[in-house]
């Protein structure tokens, strides 16, 4: 792909950004911290192949250690964005768990 | 060229597992939907590692897999032990942990561009490609050091007020030129193989540096918009290596993940009535709070007791209350759902009014009410219970300060002056949780809302003050 075709996606994607993040509703703003902050773990794309790829063992190394970066926040994030969106219940589901603690 | 030059479908599935990612967040329209959105982004990224997988030559599989194995189960065993109210400083941490990825697969993509497909003839990484590098390099630095200081502030490693250094404008503005000069320098040096340039361990290293000089002098209030800036900034970032390895699902990613942090920055300052730059510009909160100390005058307010506030409570027929970051520190959000529901035993309309900026980043009192099962239909926004004050029989103020106080709307001087507020002044009653008369709420303002006729301070812990009234309430 050349860089102008790229850019056109990155552009775009930009637009979708824009738009779909005004519809989350601002409940729902931690946990689209939480999520955005997963996803953009798909650095772990480029860390792949720094590690699988010979040739520079340090380079390899360093793709290894960001293999375990970006892997604490994949399953991190996506485990704590599951975890707080199971809170939010409606009134009638709510009222029948409700109970003293 | 060889990971340019790829199978159509590769590029295809890259594709399918960015669309998961926008679904992903298009799920999180409404909290009924929201699930199955993060189901999506789950399956986008076990796509996107599975693609990169099975088509690149893997020479080291087994070590692959035990990095994934140990970061995947720390990462989940964090997920499942943090507090909610801990949520604003574990956000910052996973921040880091991006930007310091992202610095990482920028230095090894320097040191074996061949692997990343970007070894032009002649054995030179190309100018473009050496940009992308070195900015997604300076984004991931600052993205990593920033969050650094502002984990330390949120969860109190470092004091939360700013820290203020002489000409601390200059060096920083002067930093951020170097940055880009060094960029322009280094994209048209001759010394252009791979790990060869020392430009770019210079550049990286600024780089850090301003992450760090940026956040110290923004003090913990303004931590919503400081968060949702790095969140913004770590998409950037992974979206300038996308650009690097030519991989849409990073390019796209890194375009939702950059706008969602730009629009929440965005809604923090207006919920606040700031500009994005005084705010970056730090020290809010430091001078202010030395200015109003000297006018303070002894005012007569009235102290009320648990009691007073729930036999109050307990005729009224609605009530409303405002949850604030006191709350979160006092961890009272489970004794207050406790008072909602005995209220509401008695027939009392409950209703959480949650500001904007309420917390230490977007959302936070939604998900602690959550938490404490309060249903979110229970709960408004700003706007949309702003206009009911004037019918309420009581507005409760828990561990909320400047949100409330009228001064927004009426003292031009005030350093809050013009941000859209609770009218809570015009509820028949108030009930005003504080730990004593003497903190100010961090604006460092005075709030008329202490002396109001219709105002009894409840000064305790949030927490211990809630658990007396629920006592009260079951007597």
């Amino acid at each position: 792909m050349d860089f102008v075709s790229i850019l056109s996606i990155f552009v775009m994607a930009c637009f979708v950004g824009y738009y779909v993040v005004w519809s989350v509703t601002p409940a729902l703003h931690t946990p689209l911290m939480a999520v955005t902050n997963a996803i953009s773990s798909v650095i772990v794309v480029g860390a792949l192949v720094a590690s699988a790829a010979s040739g520079s063992p340090v380079a390899k190394w360093l793709g290894l250690g960001a293999v375990v970066l970006a892997s604490v926040n994949i399953f991190g994030g996506f485990a704590v964005t599951e975890r707080m969106l199971a809170m939010y219940k409606k009134k009638d589901k709510s009222s029948a768990k409700r109970g003293k603690h | 060229m060889e990971a340019h030059a790829v199978n159509p479908w590769v590029a295809v599935l890259y594709l399918v597992a960015g669309v998961c990612f926008i679904l992903a967040l298009r799920g999180l329209s409404s909290p009924a939907t929201s699930r199955k959105g993060n189901r999506y982004g789950m399956i986008g990224m076990g796509i996107a590692v599975v693609t990169t997988l099975v088509t690149h030559e893997i020479a080291s599989l087994p070590e692959i897999l035990v990095a994934i194995a140990i970061g995947g189960g720390i990462g989940f065993v964090i997920a499942r032990r943090i507090q909610m109210t801990a949520m604003p400083q574990l956000v910052a941490a996973f921040h880091s942990l991006v930007g310091l990825a992202a610095v990482l697969v920028a230095i090894a993509a320097f040191l074996n561009p061949e692997a990343f497909g970007i070894l032009g003839a002649g054995g030179s990484i190309p100018p473009v490609s050496r940009v992308e590098m070195a900015l997604g390099a300076a984004i991931g630095a600052i993205t990593f050091s920033g969050s650094v200081i502002a984990f330390a502030k949120l969860n109190g490693n470092m004091s939360g007020s700013p820290i203020l250094l002489p000409g601390r404008h200059v060096i920083n503005l002067a930093t951020l030129a170097a940055i880009l000069v060094l960029t322009t320098l280094f994209a048209h040096s001759g010394a252009a193989g791979p790990g060869e340039n020392p430009l770019f361990w210079v550049l990286v290293g600024l780089a850090f540096a301003i992450g760090f000089l940026l956040i110290i002098p923004i003090g913990g209030a303004d931590m919503p918009v400081v968060v949702s800036m790095l969140n913004s900034y770590s998409g950037w970032a992974a979206a300038a290596m996308g650009f690097t390895l030519h991989n849409t699902a990073m390019i796209i990613t890194g375009a939702l993940v950059g706008s969602s942090g730009a629009i929440l920055s965005y809604i923090m300052c207006k919920a606040m009535n700031r500009s994005f730059l005084s705010v970056i510009a730090g020290g809010f909160g430091a001078e202010s709070s030395a200015g109003s100390g000297e006018a303070r005058e002894q005012r007569p307010w009235k102290r009320g007791s648990a009691e007073d506030a729930a036999f109050l409570m307990k005729e009224a027929e609605s009530v409303i209350i405002i949850p604030g970051y006191g709350m979160a520190v006092a961890q009272a959000q489970h004794v207050l759902r406790e008072m909602g529901d005995q209220l509401k035993a008695h027939g009392v309309s409950v209703k959480y009014a949650i500001h904007p900026v309420a917390g230490r980043m977007p959302g936070h009192m939604n998900v602690l009410l959550a938490e404490a099962n309060v249903p979110y239909d229970e709960v408004f926004e700003l706007e949309d219970i702003n206009g009911e004050f004037a019918q309420a029989d009581v507005a409760f103020i828990i561990g909320a300060n400047d949100v409330v106080n009228p001064a927004a709307k009426t003292d031009k001087s005030s350093p809050i002056y013009g941000m859209p507020v609770f009218d809570v002044d015009k509820a028949k009653t108030i009930f005003f949780i504080k730990r004593s008369m003497g903190g100010q709420g961090y604006a460092g303002v005075d709030n008329d809302v202490f002396y109001m006729d219709q105002t009894m301070m409840l000064l305790a812990d949030a927490k211990k003050m809630v658990e007396d009234i629920n006592k009260a309430l079951a007597d």
